[in-house]
């Protein structure tokens, strides 16, 4: 589909391929996404699940020559779901971090562990980032893990809290206010800003979980606060 | 050592032109809430442009130097004072070791600037040294007692002084460039009242009080990129604009992005100040932007010599 063309003031452009969240939307996002060549005066290209702001500076990237390199790149894009680097982080379902899981399983009426399961099974795509650094949107939720956000949201949640609501997934990195509900934790740091890089999974990247038990979890999160990044890339 | 904090209003951070090239990680850029000012306090000292300098929050800071110590000072609507002597707002001078400066709120203005030859000195975080209060990330505010030195020497010179201010206090309305979701609100709806700046405004979003802006299909979008300047309406029907250090991505409908050039006149506006706002063109906020950055350039050769300030 065509997508609409949106100013957002004189110096960002964003290019709208939808208003709703929906997979197809986001291949195509990311797509153009991974299509669009670096351009003296583009300074920033960021993904959402349904559109991609484009943030320039028209004092050396006109409008018009940003629109004729967007168009050119959408005529190559392509949409497709294996693409990107795929990534296996550590996760630990103990309900002691996993504070939510017994209400997401009444909730859905799985049982926790089942809860678990289906999202350690389950293999994602990172949309965006958003809220606050290093809080990775994904897509990729399995649909019976579909539930609203909390009644009441609470004041801070862990780093590495994963987290679900409204049928998405979030990697969370800073602990911040959050109403999702936390359904396991990963010792990866996400963002860590003294590390190079600072950001592991770029926006495109695939990602899938791989479950550790309550000790190895500590050991792997002694581990990441010594500088190792932890979540391996894997071929596939 | 140089510039020493004898008195820091809230909101007194280190800001450069931001933390750039993270955003689509989630990183706030952070960088001046009022650009033009920032950018003619590094112009008039001598920079290049986009250097560290001191942001002074709306209650202002003093500050005297261990050094003879070359500054620049673009603070509209602020009173300077140099060991107690009004000196204009707009700024360049070479203050002795242990004289004090005072930069306090005046008749009108929020932010000012002071600016150091070569910038303020300091390790970047991930390329900058914008203050990010919120994430931490470029440190804290600016406390009693903190140091602030200069990356170069002064390149010296009679004080100077610029005899119009950088930005001026002036009541035309606030330009925008309507959309992204413009088409979700009653046409022109924006222009159809004044509003009035909030309390609750800060660095990442000047929150306005006006006649209610209801959105068709309700106030809750799909989160979607947002920019400096772009004003966003929640589900209340007050618009508020984000600021400096605005989130990346937003879920509120957007029915406008204030243009860059007149960004820092709202950015100057107290709690309690009204304003009206014009709908532009794309092509009408890229002259405006054209011709502010080109007067921003032409500040250098307007500064006078005051020599007044060295006869005391």
């Amino acid at each position: 589909m065509t997508p609409v063309f949106r100013d957002t003031g004189e110096c960002a452009l964003v290019i709208e391929f939808g208003t709703t969240i929906d997979d197809a939307l986001i291949e195509q996002v990311l797509a153009l996404d991974a299509a669009l060549p670096p351009l003296p005066g583009l300074r920033e290209a960021v993904p959402t699940y349904r559109s991609l702001m484009l943030h320039y500076d028209p004092m050396i990237l006109p409008r018009e020559v940003l629109v004729r390199q967007v168009q050119a790149a959408l005529a190559v894009a392509k949409a497709d779901r294996q693409e990107g680097q795929l990534w296996q982080l550590p996760a630990c379902y103990d309900p002691t971090l996993a504070v939510d899981l017994q209400h997401v399983a009444a909730t859905t009426g799985l049982d926790s562990q089942a809860v678990a399961r289906a999202h350690a099974g389950a293999s994602y795509r990172v949309v965006m980032y958003g809220f606050a650094p290093g809080w990775a949107y994904l897509s990729g939720l399995p649909p019976a893990l579909a539930l609203p956000r909390r009644a009441t949201p609470r004041d801070v949640i862990p780093a590495g809290s994963l987290i679900i609501a409204g049928g998405l997934a979030i990697v969370a990195a800073l602990p911040m206010p959050s109403g999702w509900h936390i359904i396991g934790q990963t010792a990866v740091q996400m963002f860590a800003p003294a590390r190079l890089p600072a950001f592991l999974l770029a926006p495109g990247d695939r990602l899938q979980f791989d479950p550790v038990d309550l000790a190895t979890h500590h050991a792997l999160i002694a581990r990441a606060s010594a500088g190792e990044p932890l979540a391996r890339k894997v071929a596939g | 050592m140089c510039l020493r904090i004898l008195r820091a209003g809230p909101l007194c951070t280190v800001q450069d032109a931001g933390r750039w090239g993270y955003l689509r990680y989630g990183v706030t850029p952070a960088g001046p809430m009022d650009w033009i000012s920032f950018a003619s306090a590094n112009a008039i000292i001598g920079n290049v442009a986009g250097k560290a300098v001191v942001e002074v929050g709306p209650a202002g800071l003093a500050f005297t130097s261990d050094i003879q110590q070359q500054l620049a000072i673009v603070a509209p609507g602020f009173r300077v004072l140099r060991a107690g002597s009004a000196v204009p707002s707009g700024v360049v001078m070479t203050i002795p070791p242990g004289m004090r400066v005072d930069i306090q709120p005046g008749p009108w203005g929020v932010w000012g600037y002071v600016a150091l030859p070569g910038g303020v000195a300091g390790e970047p975080v991930m390329g900058s040294m914008a203050t990010h209060l919120r994430s931490g990330l470029g440190g804290a505010a600016l406390a009693l007692g903190d140091t602030v030195d200069a990356a170069a020497a002064g390149a010296g010179g009679a004080d100077r002084c610029l005899v119009k201010a950088a930005v001026k206090r002036e009541t035309p309305p606030i330009r925008y460039v309507p959309g992204p979701q413009d088409d979700l609100f009653e046409d022109g709806a924006l222009m159809a009242g004044s509003f009035t700046v909030s309390a609750r405004s800060d660095r990442m979003a000047y929150r306005l009080n006006g006649p209610p802006l209801p959105a068709a299909g309700g106030h809750d979008i799909v989160s979607d990129g947002t920019p400096l300047g772009a004003i966003q309406v929640p589900g209340d029907g007050q618009p508020f604009v984000l600021m400096a250090d605005r989130q990346p991505t937003g879920g509120y409908p957007k029915i406008g992005t204030v243009i860059r050039a007149d960004l820092p006149r709202l950015a100057q506006m107290r709690a309690g100040e009204t304003l009206r706002f014009q709908a532009v063109t794309v092509e009408a906020a890229v002259e405006a932007l054209r011709a502010a950055m080109e007067r921003v350039a032409s500040l250098p050769g307007r500064l006078r010599e005051m020599r007044f300030l060295r006869d005391r």
